[in-house]
C-alpha cells in the first residue's frame, strides 16, 4: 500500500481546547478514506493543516513519502493537495469556466484565451463525468453545481490528493449519488480523497476506509467492509444511538400558522412562490420536502420577515403578520432555526453568550431599558450550552472559534428555547453528527408534544420522513401535494418533488 | 480539554496574548513613523544617527510634555480630538465611514459661537444650552447623511463630504456676514456665562472640556458593550445579515449610529469654542479636527480607551511644531510623522481583510 499522505503525531490546541491531540492519519493512494467524529472531534482543525491553513503545534507530515512544511494553501496545492471547503469562495457573476480558470489563466499573448479554457474545462469535466455548462454563470446554478466547480477548480490546479468538508450536507439526494459517482471516477484515475461526513450511509456506500476521531484522537481506522453502520455510531459516540425517531402519534389542535395564497419574488424578480396554501396546527410537526430552488428557502424568508411578499397574507394564531417586520414576528412567537447559520444564524465575532439572547437581546430579563444584564445572558447562554451539549470552553468564546456543528447546535438551542408558538426548523440538523441530530430530533418533537406548532424544512428525505406528522410538497413555488407521513413513501415523495401527480396512481395518499 | 483550573490560567494568557496582537500593529507604526522622521532629520540636518534621533525626540518632548506650558498645550489638543475620536469610533463600529466628522464638529461650533452671544444667562444655563445646542446640530448635521442611507441608499462617505462645505459655507456666511465682528475674520466673543471653567488660570486654554471627553469616553464604552444599542450597532456592523434576522433594523441603526456619532462631534465644537476657542472664524479651510478624528480612532481601533491615547499621541505631536521650528526642524515632520502611523494602520486593516478572508476559509466548515 502506496501512502500519499501520512500525518504523524499532529497536536494543535486552541484556547482551552485541544483540537488535535497526537493524532496519527494516513491515506493510501486510490482510496476514499473517510474521516468520521463528533461535532468539535477535529476532522476540520487536521484538514486544515494539511491544507496549510493552520500550523500544528507538533507533529509531522509526509506527502509521497517526503517530509514536507506546509505554510499555506500555495504550499498545499504545489504539494497537489486540494481543499473543499463547505461554503465555497466562488465569484458569483463570473462563470463556471472563468471561476476554475482563476488564478491559472490559458494565456494568449497578455488576454486569457476563454476557448481555451472552456475546453480544458470541458475535457476535465468529461474525463470524471461531471455533467456541468463552462459557460453557466455561478448564481444561476445550484449548490450542488457550484460544489462541482470547486472540485473541478482543485482538480485544474492539479490536486492529486482531494480533502472534502462535509461535501453533501448542503446537497440534495440525487446530487450526493451524482457526487458518488465522481468520486468513484476520481478514484479510478488514480486520486486520493479525503472525506468528512457525518452521514454513515454515504461512510458506508463511498469509502474504502474510515479513520474516528474523538475529542482530538483518533480512536481506529477500520476498513469500511469490515465495520457497520451501528459500530461505526458507536464508536464516534462513545455510547449506542439510536438511528430512529421513536414518537407517539401527533395530537394536532388549532390552527396556528394560515398562509394563503401567498407571493413573492426571487432576487432577479422572477417569481418564486405562486400562491402558496399551507396550514400549520399546534402539536404536529408539518415537514415540507421538495428539490431545492423550488421556493421553500424564500417562502421560511416572507413569514420571518426577511423578505417581501408580493400578494397573499399569512395568519399566526388569528393575527395578521404580512408585511410585518421581523421583530414584529419575532414578538408574535415565531422562532426561526435558519438555513444558513453563517449568513443568518450568528454573528460570528460576537461571544456565544451575545449569539445566546440574539433577537431576544433587548428585552427582560435580558435587557432592562436600554441596559443589558449580561450576568443574566451569560447564565442564560450557559444553560443553552449545557443543555445542547455544545462543546466549547465556555461561553464568552466567539462563535467562529466553534466547530460548524457546535455553531448549529448554539443556534437550534436558541431557537427552541425560545418556547415559540410556531418554530420553523431549516435544515436544523445541517452538519450534526448522529448524536446531536437524535438531540435535536428529541427537541422537536418534545415542542410538538407540548403543543406547539413546527414547520420543518429538510433537503433530506430520511429527516422528513421520520420527523414529520404531515408532509407538504413544493413544486415550483406552490404546493403540490400534501401527504400523511405515516403511509408516505420515499418514492411518492420523489415523484411529487419532481413535479409529478399521484392521482390516478394511489387513492387516498392525499389527505 | 484541559481540567478547569487549567482553563482560568489560560484564560488570562488569553487575554495578554489578545492585547498584545491587538497592540502590536499602531506600535510597530509608531515606531517605524518616528524611526522614518529620524532619518529626515539625519537627511536635512546632516547629523548622525543618534544626534538626529535626540535632536527629534527631545524637540517633540520639550514641545508636548517637556514643560508645564506644553504639556497643557497638548491637552487642549487632546480635548477637541477625543470627541472627533469617539464620533468616528461609533461610525466605523456600525460599519459606517462618516467623513462628516469634520462638517458636524465645524457646525457645533458656529451654533456655539451664536448660542454664546445671548446675554443675560447664568452659566448654569447656558453651558447646558450651548452642549445641547452643539449635540442637536451636530446630530442633526450626522442624521441627514443618515437618513439619505438608510431610506434612498445613497452613500454616506459622499453625502457627508459635502455636507462638510455646506457647513464650512454656512459658517463663513454667518461668521462674515450677520454676526461678524466689526474689523476681523471672526465672531464676537462669546459671553463668560458659556464660557468652561479654565481651572489652570484665565492664560491657560485647558479647560473642562477635557474632563467631558474623558467622561465621553466611558460612556462609550458603557454604550458600545453595556446598552441594547451598542448591541445592536455592532450586531449591525459585523454580519447585518444575522442582525435583520434577530429582528435589528439596519436602517434605524444606521441613522441612529450617525446621529449619536454627529452628536458626539457637534459636542467636541461646542466644548472647542465654549472652552479654547470662545468665537467662530472665517474658515479657509477644514479645521482639521473631524479629519484628524478619523486617524485617531483607526489607530485606536475603534476602541474608546484607545481613542484616548491616540488622542494624547497626536496631541503631542501637534503641540511639538513649534519647538521642532525652535531647533531648526520644520513642523511638517509632524504631518509625516502621522501620515506614515496613518498608512501603517491603514495597511494593517487591508492585511487584516486579507487574513480575515483566509480565515474565513479555515472557519467555514461543516
Ligand atoms: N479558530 C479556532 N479558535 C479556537 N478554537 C477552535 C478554532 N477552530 C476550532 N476550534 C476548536 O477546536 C475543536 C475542533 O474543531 P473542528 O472544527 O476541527 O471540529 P470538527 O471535527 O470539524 O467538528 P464539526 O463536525 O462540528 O465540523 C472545537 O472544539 C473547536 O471549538
Ligand atoms: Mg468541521
Amino acid at each position: 500500500m502506496e501512502k500519499v499522505v501520512e500525518m504523524r503525531g499532529i497536536t494543535k490546541v486552541f484556547p482551552g481546547v485541544r483540537a488535535n491531540d497526537d493524532v496519527n492519519f494516513e491515506l493510501a493512494k486510490g482510496e476514499i478514506h473517510v474521516l468520521l467524529g463528533e461535532n468539535g472531534a477535529g476532522k476540520t482543525t487536521l484538514m486544515n493543516i494539511l491544507y496549510g491553513l493552520y500550523q500544528p503545534d507538533s507533529g509531522e507530515i509526509y506527502v509521497n513519502g517526503k517530509k514536507v512544511d506546509i505554510k499555506t494553501p500555495g504550499d498545499a496545492i504545489k504539494l497537489g493537495i486540494g481543499m473543499v471547503h463547505q461554503h465555497f469562495m466562488l465569484v458569483h457573476n463570473f462563470t463556471v469556466a472563468e471561476n476554475i480558470i482563476l488564478g491559472k489563466e490559458p494565456k494568449k499573448g497578455i488576454t486569457v484565451n476563454m476557448k481555451q479554457a472552456i475546453q480544458d474545462v470541458k475535457k476535465l469535466a468529461d474525463l470524471y463525468g461531471f455533467k456541468i455548462d463552462p459557460e453557466a454563470i455561478i448564481e444561476d446554478i445550484t449548490v450542488g453545481q457550484q460544489q462541482k466547480v470547486e472540485i473541478l477548480k482543485a482538480l485544474y490546479r492539479g490536486a492529486d490528493i482531494l480533502i472534502l468538508d462535509e461535501p453533501t450536507a448542503v446537497l440534495t439526494p440525487q446530487e450526493i449519488e451524482e457526487l458518488g459517482v465522481i468520486l468513484k471516477n476520481l478514484v479510478k484515475e488514480g486520486k486520493s480523497i479525503i472525506l468528512i461526513t457525518h452521514k454513515l450511509k454515504e461512510v458506508m456506500s463511498m469509502s474504502d476506509r474510515v479513520t474516528i476521531v474523538r475529542r482530538g484522537k483518533v480512536i481506529d481506522t477500520v476498513r469500511t467492509s469490515e465495520t457497520s453502520i451501528d459500530r461505526l455510531a458507536e464508536m464516534m459516540v462513545g455510547r449506542k444511538v439510536s438511528l430512529k425517531i421513536d414518537k407517539a402519534p401527533a395530537k394536532p389542535g388549532k390552527v396556528v400558522l394560515e398562509i394563503k395564497d401567498l407571493r413573492a419574488q426571487d432576487h432577479r424578480g422572477l417569481p418564486v412562490l405562486k400562491g402558496v396554501n399551507l396550514e400549520v396546527r399546534s402539536g404536529e410537526i408539518l415537514g415540507i420536502a421538495g428539490v431545492d430552488g423550488n421556493g421553500q428557502s424564500e417562502l421560511i424568508e416572507v413569514i420571518t420577515g426577511l423578505r417581501k411578499s408580493t400578494g397573499g397574507k399569512f395568519i399566526l394564531n388569528g393575527k395578521d403578520l404580512t408585511g410585518k417586520s421581523p421583530r414584529e414576528i419575532i414578538e408574535a412567537g415565531i422562532a426561526h432555526i435558519p438555513e444558513d447559520r453563517h449568513k443568518r444564524g450568528l454573528v460570528l465575532k460576537y461571544s456565544l453568550a451575545e449569539n445566546a439572547v440574539l433577537g431576544k437581546h433587548y428585552a427582560a430579563p435580558f435587557a432592562k431599558g436600554i441596559m443589558m444584564n449580561y450576568a443574566r445572558i451569560k447564565e442564560y447562554a450557559r444553560t443553552l450550552i449545557r443543555d445542547f451539549d455544545v462543546r466549547t470552553p465556555n461561553e464568552e468564546v466567539m462563535a467562529s472559534a466553534l466547530s460548524g456543528g457546535n455553531q448549529q447546535k448554539m443556534v437550534a438551542a436558541r431557537e427552541i428555547n425560545k418556547d415559540p408558538e410556531l418554530l420553523i426548523a431549516a435544515q436544523p440538523t445541517r452538519g450534526l453528527d448522529v448524536g446531536a441530530i437524535e438531540y435535536i430530533h428529541k427537541r422537536l418533537v418534545m415542542e410538538r408534544d407540548r403543543g406547539r406548532a413546527v414547520l420543518l424544512v429538510s433537503l433530506e428525505l430520511d429527516e422528513i420522513l421520520n420527523l414529520s406528522d404531515r408532509i407538504a410538497v413544493i413544486y415550483d413555488g406552490e404546493i403540490v401535494g400534501i401527504l400523511d407521513a405515516k403511509n408516505a413513501t420515499e418514492n411518492e415523495l420523489g415523484i411529487l418533488m419532481a413535479g409529478g401527480s399521484l392521482k390516478n396512481k394511489k387513492e387516498g395518499g392525499i389527505v | 480539554m484541559t481540567a478547569n483550573a487549567n482553563n482560568s490560567h489560560n484564560s488570562l494568557l488569553n487575554v495578554l496574548k489578545s492585547t498584545y496582537r491587538t497592540l502590536l500593529f499602531p506600535l510597530i507604526s509608531i515606531i517605524v513613523a518616528m524611526f522614518v522622521a529620524v532619518l529626515f532629520v539625519v537627511w536635512g540636518r546632516g547629523v548622525g544617527f543618534f544626534e538626529g534621533t535626540s535632536l527629534l525626540f527631545k524637540a517633540i518632548w520639550n514641545g508636548s510634555f517637556g514643560s508645564k506650558d506644553s504639556l497643557i498645550e497638548t491637552f487642549v489638543y487632546v480635548t477637541p480630538l477625543l470627541f472627533t475620536g469617539l464620533a468616528n469610533a461609533v461610525a466605523f463600529k456600525t460599519g459606517l465611514f462618516n467623513i462628516g466628522v469634520e462638517g458636524q464638529f465645524t457646525i457645533g461650533v458656529l451654533i456655539t459661537a451664536i448660542l454664546g452671544l445671548i446675554s443675560g444667562l447664568p452659566a448654569i444655563v447656558h453651558i447646558p444650552l450651548i452642549i445641547v445646542g452643539g449635540i442637536l446640530a451636530g446630530a442633526i448635521w450626522g442624521g441627514i447623511p443618515g437618513y439619505l442611507k438608510a431610506k434612498v441608499g445613497t452613500n454616506e462617505v459622499v453625502n457627508t463630504i459635502m455636507m462638510n462645505f455646506i457647513a464650512m459655507y454656512l459658517s463663513n456666511y454667518i461668521v462674515m456676514g450677520p454676526l461678524n465682528k466689526p474689523g476681523v475674520a471672526s465672531t464676537p466673543e462669546i459671553r463668560p456665562s458659556a464660557m468652561l471653567w479654565r481651572f489652570l488660570g484665565e492664560n491657560n486654554r485647558l479647560n473642562t472640556g477635557l474632563f467631558i471627553g474623558l467622561l465621553l469616553i466611558a460612556l462609550v464604552y458603557i454604550l458600545f458593550w453595556k446598552t441594547t444599542i451598542g448591541y445592536e450597532i455592532r450586531a449591525v456592523g459585523l454580519n447585518p445579515y444575522a442582525a435583520e434576522y434577530g429582528g435589528i433594523s439596519i436602517k434605524k441603526n444606521m441613522i441612529l449610529a450617525m446621529v449619536i456619532s454627529g452628536g458626539i462631534a457637534g459636542l467636541g465644537g461646542a466644548i472647542y469654542v465654549s472652552g479654547i476657542q470662545h468665537n467662530a472664524m472665517e474658515l479657509t479651510g477644514f479645521i482639521g479636527y473631524g479629519f484628524d478624528g478619523i486617524a485617531v480612532a483607526l489607530l485606536a481601533k475603534s476602541h474608546p480607551v484607545g481613542v484616548l491615547f491616540a488622542s494624547i499621541l497626536f496631541g503631542a505631536l501637534n503641540s511639538s511644531a513649534i519647538s521642532l521650528q525652535l531647533v531648526n526642524i520644520p513642523k511638517q515632520i509632524v504631518f509625516l510623522i502621522q501620515a506614515i502611523i496613518i498608512i501603517f494602520v491603514a495597511a494593517d486593516y487591508i492585511y487584516k481583510w486579507i487574513g480575515e478572508k483566509r480565515k474565513k476559509e479555515a472557519m467555514i466548515n461543516g
